[in-house]
């Protein structure tokens, strides 16, 4: 059987064609790299809250209540205004959560600012100490979650937090508050909170990733806790706290 | 007699409702950490909104708003991504919307851009003069 030389050209293509769709395949089917798993080990998360670029507009809170279904009239995480008179008690209000900003405005002439608040996921916290059954505990990733299927709803761990962080679900009867959104950070996405901030005034940190921004801004920033003399070992930070902070 | 029976049921109820890997990590139920993990999330970030709405996000990342999310303003969005374009998201209340970050007030920081609203636009809606994606008049 003779061959000719356009015949050669046209196997030689055929070849060439199925060849290059079968690598594809491959590539599509077994050689693409899987992706990075999550480990819990090798994160420590935290947030940083910036009080000067805190606008007090509530997109944080509305964000936190629609990621996860908290009820109305409940709150993961809120925003209180101060108005410091010199003298005088500060005054402290959180209309709603701040869920609609701050609608009444701030007296003039006075110190005033905005201060975001949510669970401090503390490390050596008050709430975990105190649940009977194990229902609240720090995740290995530095987390303070609720297993829901677990919590009794006695409530003692709502009296244990120093910061009112916690609430009883009115329909589940068992305790919720901030997850960190962990069923987003496990997912190398950030909290609903900081992804909608739009200041930039809240940000999820990892303590354990050497190329975060919080070693800088915590090298370089005079910051606070919340209550550091309950010696929780809290973990979200507050650049410029002002001393009237509760 | 009685005391030891009572201790035999206590032992194997409590062996037969405790998980066997309870205390794997701390005193808790490990399980706890994949079933919160596991939840479904609301707002799928800026990142997937520019995947579809290219001249958006362009004009939306150049302008003065580059900072602010697109779900800022226009709510969670995951099941609109995960419907492809389904599920379409309502149009922001301009009204309230706009007025939330910029309502001049005391207690927001002195560099950020206030106006007192209703002076400002005297009724008229935010986006009658300014583009939101990239607001300049």
């Amino acid at each position: 059987m003779e061959i000719s030389r356009r015949d050669l050209f046209k196997i030689g293509g055929k070849i060439l064609v199925l060849a290059s769709a079968g690598a594809t395949l491959e590539q599509i089917m077994g050689a693409a790299p899987a992706p990075e798993a999550y480990r819990r080990a090798d994160h420590w998360w935290g947030m940083i809250i910036d009080i000067d670029k805190c606008i007090g507009c509530g997109s944080c809170v509305r964000a936190c209540s629609n990621e996860n279904h908290v009820p109305s009239g409940y709150f993961r995480t809120w925003v209180e205004r101060y108005q410091v008179e010199e003298g005088k008690q500060p005054i402290v209000d959180s209309p709603n959560g701040a869920m609609e900003g701050f609608p009444i405005h701030t007296r003039e002439g006075i110190k005033s600012f905005f201060v975001p608040k949510l669970c401090n996921h503390c490390a050596d916290s008050p709430c975990v100490q105190v649940c009977p059954v194990g229902a609240t505990f720090v995740s290995p990733d530095g987390v303070v979650l609720v297993d829901t299927t677990y919590c009794l709803g006695c409530r003692y761990c709502i009296q244990a937090c120093p910061y009112g962080c916690r609430y009883l679900h009115p329909e589940k009867h068992v305790v919720d508050k901030c997850s960190l959104c962990y069923h987003r950070i496990t997912k190398g996405l950030t909290t609903a909170c900081c992804e909608n901030c739009p200041t930039g005034a809240r940000q999820l940190v990892d303590f354990k990733n050497p190329n975060d921004p919080v070693h800088e801004f915590l090298r370089n920033n005079k910051v606070e806790v919340l209550k550091p003399y309950m010696a929780t070992q809290a973990k979200v930070y507050y650049k410029n706290l002002d001393g009237a902070v509760r | 007699m009685v005391l030891l029976a009572g201790v035999g049921v206590f032992l194997v109820v409590r062996a037969a409702v405790i998980p066997k890997d309870f205390g794997k990590y701390g005193h808790y139920r490990p399980g706890a950490l994949d079933m919160v993990g596991g939840l479904p999330i609301s707002y799928a970030g800026h990142s997937q909104c520019a995947l579809c709405h290219d001249a958006e996000a362009k004009m939306h990342d150049a302008g003065k708003h580059a900072g602010v999310a697109c779900e800022a303003c226009h709510g969670p969005q995951a099941k609109h991504v995960e419907a492809e374009g389904g599920n379409p998201p309502k149009l922001p209340d301009v009204a309230n919307l706009c007025r939330r970050c910029h309502e001049k007030d005391a207690a927001k920081p002195k560099g950020f851009p206030q106006v007192d609203t209703v002076a400002h636009s005297q009724g008229m809606l935010c986006d009658t003069c300014h583009q939101p994606h990239s607001p300049h008049l």
